[in-house]
């Protein structure tokens, strides 16, 4: 009776199964199966695990520990950020316009390398220590970065991004009129505030506030290496896992997933978007000049200032890939002074080989990524098809589990064959990388995707259609142009957090397929300093570049969706 | 024989009836308006002749060929969309010469003709704009364009003149009328405004929750409408709800409420039950204050509020417990009458249509 429409339902359901397959089996099934194997111990299913973990007052710590650094890094991140998207975005004075911009540098750099760069400039023999003991002529370092405070200064420093970013843009779509008729009410300037802006920017604050929670939560490379001992749940995991414990780390990986699982639904919960979306369309607000010949300059200063102690570990880790490897000790600054880690870097096969490591893989993933998120992005915004709020929510799971948590559930999975439990053997292979990287980036990719289909105007299909053109000949022509440049800049996201990846591949990696921050890592234990600035000067040069190149396309985007 | 028929058409969303059981024929160079408001199945309807829906049931014929399960880009029919849906990637030659190109005609044939329609809509040199560059008068011609190009049997537009500003909406009516009756082309119009549709169509097809309420002329949807949703819709109406009291000498004996006689001549039969309230349409414009030789006299009335509005005065009037709008036009001889004054109200017995 309809020949055309039943074909493209058998494809359809075709398409629909191995998404939703994939899914199940690569981000649920392992979470689910560690959480069995969590209950288990000499063959019998018991709760002992978990009653050993409450037990143990040094587990309550971690566990306290990585909540309280959580809600800490949130808080801190937040007066950062917010009153800097505040002051770029509402009013204007000398140098704002680059200092808005140079505000997000942070996000150029890659976790452990922000942490090494933090390291060199503010660790015990870093350039702002001794800097200081010698400028005072004390015996020892009066600063330290170490412990809690360290681990929550490097969080604040690098996630107040996020506040600031959410933020502004919150600010850049906001109803101003809003604020007018408040003090035209009789609402006074600190009222209308607390009472309009601030809770019309409760979006921007909850999303932010949930980005800077789940990273702290899942942030391993600070308490790694600052953290002098203080116990937190990513690192207790790895730990536990170190010395054989495993099912401990079931546990500790089973009760982190949860935490922040927990967190996530509560802050969802409270944000309920819809409220605070203006019925007006909005009129826009330019950045006010301040009044004041002084108080513009003395923010002009203030504002260099911060930007300069923004791009201090920048400037630290450049400086340090210049120099002799073994020859920085107890001096202020490198002493010597060489190309030669950059020159090693691509002439020497025991260099070159982790950087070409981790380009092959993260390239896979990526490929497998733009092709799972083509398929994934077209069934639920297209067809909406049913079951699109349970594939939603398998697409964002990975999002939610820490690293460390999706190194050890494909650890525990993957470590036999046995396709009748969905279970390969990865441990040990070169495709238990890049098949993480994949499940990790999947959230990136999809939405990006996600975001383009949704865009994307279904009427020009349908002109298209009824133009005389195919599916196919439409599809080339016109849907494929105009989701390229999402397309494009979700995979480059994706393919530079895959190049840079560090938490998951430090417990899944193989001693022959070491990527790139392994090696940084390895390069940092031998006191080669400079070697392993010059890996990280690699990666934040190649983040650099795709940004550039996304943001281009992005706004090549943003153009094409004016119709 | 018609060109495009539409044969018990039907389109159902899970529990919601979009389009029920409709049947039309458009006849070749005709122009027929789908009319209705929001959510009435007029939108689903072109959707449906255009390929982009397979109806629930049903089926939809052009040349007597049924098309029902053909996929969009094999029926030759044009579709202008009411976002345009112009494609933002690539420029008006691009744009017009899409359809061709996708239907593999040769180069210079190509180039011939999307210059030959550039022309028709007055859009000559504009072949290398992006669509960023047009004003929405100029992205409408050209989508109008592109789908010209392509010589379709029937021409769609789906509420194509929504999208622009009140004085260029009237400029490009009246352009776009030109250019159908020119080209003798086919179209069915979508729209939610009564008088895009009186101007345009040669004939009104009013859908009211996915039901025909009426197929006609502008005129007969005025002046005989089917129902009292069709006459409440088009234009503005007074219902007079009238008790059939018998047959009098060549003339129908009525009575308002309060039982006031209205004695109406009316030609026709009409089957009409003793005691019975039927409901008739009284249209503002035909009200008249003067008995005048084919005219009858209703009743008293008092005048509530009234309004100048330059042609015209507007009148509200309550008698027999009915509130009634009148429409005089405004000439030099006429007098205006005062909020509170009483006035005979008479109306012709044509102007009395009854509505079933």
């Amino acid at each position: 009776m309809k020949p055309h429409r039943q074909n493209v339902q058998w494809s359809l359901l075709i398409l629909y199964l191995s998404v939703l397959g994939l899914l199940l089996w690569l981000v649920l099934y392992p979470n689910l199966y560690i959480f069995v194997q969590s209950l288990k111990r000499e063959g019998g299913f018991t709760f002992l695990n978990y009653q050993e973990f409450f037990l143990n007052p040094s587990q309550i710590e971690a566990l306290s520990n990585s909540v309280l650094i959580s809600l800490g890094s949130v808080f801190l991140s937040a007066s950062i950020g917010v009153p800097l998207a505040f002051a770029f975005n509402l009013y204007d004075f000398p140098g704002r316009r680059i200092l808005a911009a140079l505000a997000s540098l942070p996000v150029l750099l890659p976790p452990l390398v922000g942490v090494v760069s933090f390291l060199f400039l503010y660790g015990e023999s870093g350039i702002l220590s001794r800097g200081l003991q010698y400028g005072l002529g004390l015996k020892d370092p009066p600063v330290a970065l170490r412990g809690v405070w360290a681990i929550l200064f490097v969080h604040a420093y690098t996630m107040y991004v996020y506040f600031y970013l959410f933020v502004s843009a919150g600010l850049r779509r906001f109803d101003f009129s809003l604020v007018e008729a408040s003090r035209s009410l009789g609402a006074s300037r600190v009222r209308t505030f607390f009472l309009v802006t601030l809770r019309l920017l409760t979006p921007a604050m909850t999303g932010a506030s949930l980005l800077t929670f789940m990273t702290s939560m899942a942030s391993f490379s600070a308490p790694y290496i600052f953290g002098g001992g203080v116990r937190v749940l990513a690192l207790q995991i790895y730990n536990s896992k170190l010395n054989g414990d495993l099912e401990m780390a079931l546990v500790e990986t089973v009760i982190l997933t949860a935490t922040s699982i927990f967190f996530l639904i509560l802050l969802r919960r409270y944000e309920g978007t819809e409220r605070y979306r203006s019925v007006s369309k909005g009129t826009q607000r330019p950045p006010e000049l301040v009044q004041g010949r002084f108080l513009r300059m003395g923010l002009g200063v203030v504002g260099v200032l911060a930007v300069l102690f923004l791009l201090l570990p920048h400037f630290t880790l450049i400086l340090v890939s210049f120099s002799r490897d073994g020859t920085w000790t107890t001096e202020i600054l490198p002493p010597a002074y060489t190309i030669e880690n950059y020159r090693r870097l691509f002439s020497s096969t025991q260099f070159l080989d982790p950087i070409l490591n981790s380009l092959e893989m993260a390239a896979l993933a990526t490929a497998g990524n733009l092709l799972f998120a083509l398929l994934a992005g077209y069934l639920i915004v297209r067809k909406r098809v049913r079951g699109r709020l349970l594939l939603g929510m398998l697409i964002l799971l990975p999002w939610a589990l820490p690293g460390t948590v999706l190194g050890l559930s494909l650890a525990t999975t993957f470590d036999r064959y046995d396709p009748l439990q969905g279970r390969l053997l990865l441990v040990g292979t070169y495709w238990i990388l890049p098949l993480a990287y994949f499940i990790r980036n999947i959230p990136v990719v999809v939405r990006a995707v996600q975001a383009s289909f949704e865009q994307f105007d279904p009427a020009l299909e349908e002109a298209a259609r009824s133009l005389g053109a195919t599916w196919l000949y439409s599809f080339r022509r016109v849907v494929f142009p105009m989701i390229v440049p999402g397309v494009i800049s979700g995979s480059l996201l994706a393919f530079v957090a895959a190049l840079g990846e560090f938490v998951t591949s430090i417990v899944i990696y193989t001693i022959h397929n070491r990527p790139i921050s392994i090696e940084i890592l390895a390069q940092l234990r031998q006191f080669n300093f400079g070697s392993a600035a010059a890996y990280g000067v690699l990666l934040v040069m190649l983040i650099a570049a795709v940004f550039v190149l996304s943001e281009k396309y992005s706004s090549d985007g943003a153009q094409l969706g004016l119709s | 024989m018609s060109l495009l028929e539409l044969q018990n058409l039907t389109q159902r969303f899970g529990d919601l009836t979009a389009v029920d059981d409709l049947n039309l024929s458009v006849d070749a160079g005709e122009f027929v308006s789908l009319l209705g408001p929001s959510g009435c199945g007029k939108t689903t309807t072109i959707r449906l002749i255009a390929g982009f829906l397979i109806p629930t049931a049903g089926r939809v014929l052009v040349s007597g060929r049924e098309i029902t399960n053909l996929p969009p880009e094999r029926r030759n029919i044009g579709m202008v969309f009411q976002s345009y849906a112009l494609f933002p990637h690539l420029n008006v030659l691009e744009n017009v010469a899409f359809g061709l190109r996708a239907k593999k005609i040769q180069k210079n044939q190509i180039a011939d003709k999307v210059k030959q329609c550039l022309a028709l809509v007055n859009l000559s040199g504009y072949e290398s704009r992006t669509m960023t560059q047009l004003s929405g008068g100029e992205q409408q011609r050209v989508a109008i364009a592109r789908t010209l190009v392509t010589q379709p049997q029937i021409l769609l537009l789906d509420e194509p003149l929504s999208n622009l500003d009140a004085s260029l909406r009237e400029q490009t009516r009246k352009q776009l009328k030109q250019l159908t009756r020119a080209l003798g082309i086919t179209a069915v119009f979508v729209t939610h405004d009564q008088e895009e549709a009186f101007a345009l169509s040669d004939r009104i097809v009013l859908l009211s929750r996915g039901v025909c309420q009426q197929i006609g002329t502008p005129r007969e949807l005025y002046h005989s409408p089917a129902n009292e949703f069709v006459a409440q819709f088009i234009g503005k109406s007074n219902l007079l709800p009238l008790r059939f009291e018998g047959y009098g000498q060549d003339c129908l004996i009525f009575s308002f409420g309060s039982g006031v006689e209205l004695r109406l001549r009316k030609a026709g039969m009409l089957h009409l039950r003793r005691g019975d309230v039927y409901r008739w349409l009284l249209r503002p414009e035909a009200i008249q204050f003067e008995k005048m030789p084919d005219n009858v006299r209703l009743f008293e009335a008092r005048v509530l509020a009234q309004q100048f509005t330059g042609a015209f005065s507007e009148y509200e009037l309550e008698g027999e417990g009915l509130r009634l709008l009148a429409l005089q036009m405004n000439l030099s001889s006429s007098r205006a009458l005062q909020v509170g004054e009483t006035v005979s109200i008479h109306a012709s017995p044509d102007a009395i249509h009854l509505l079933s």
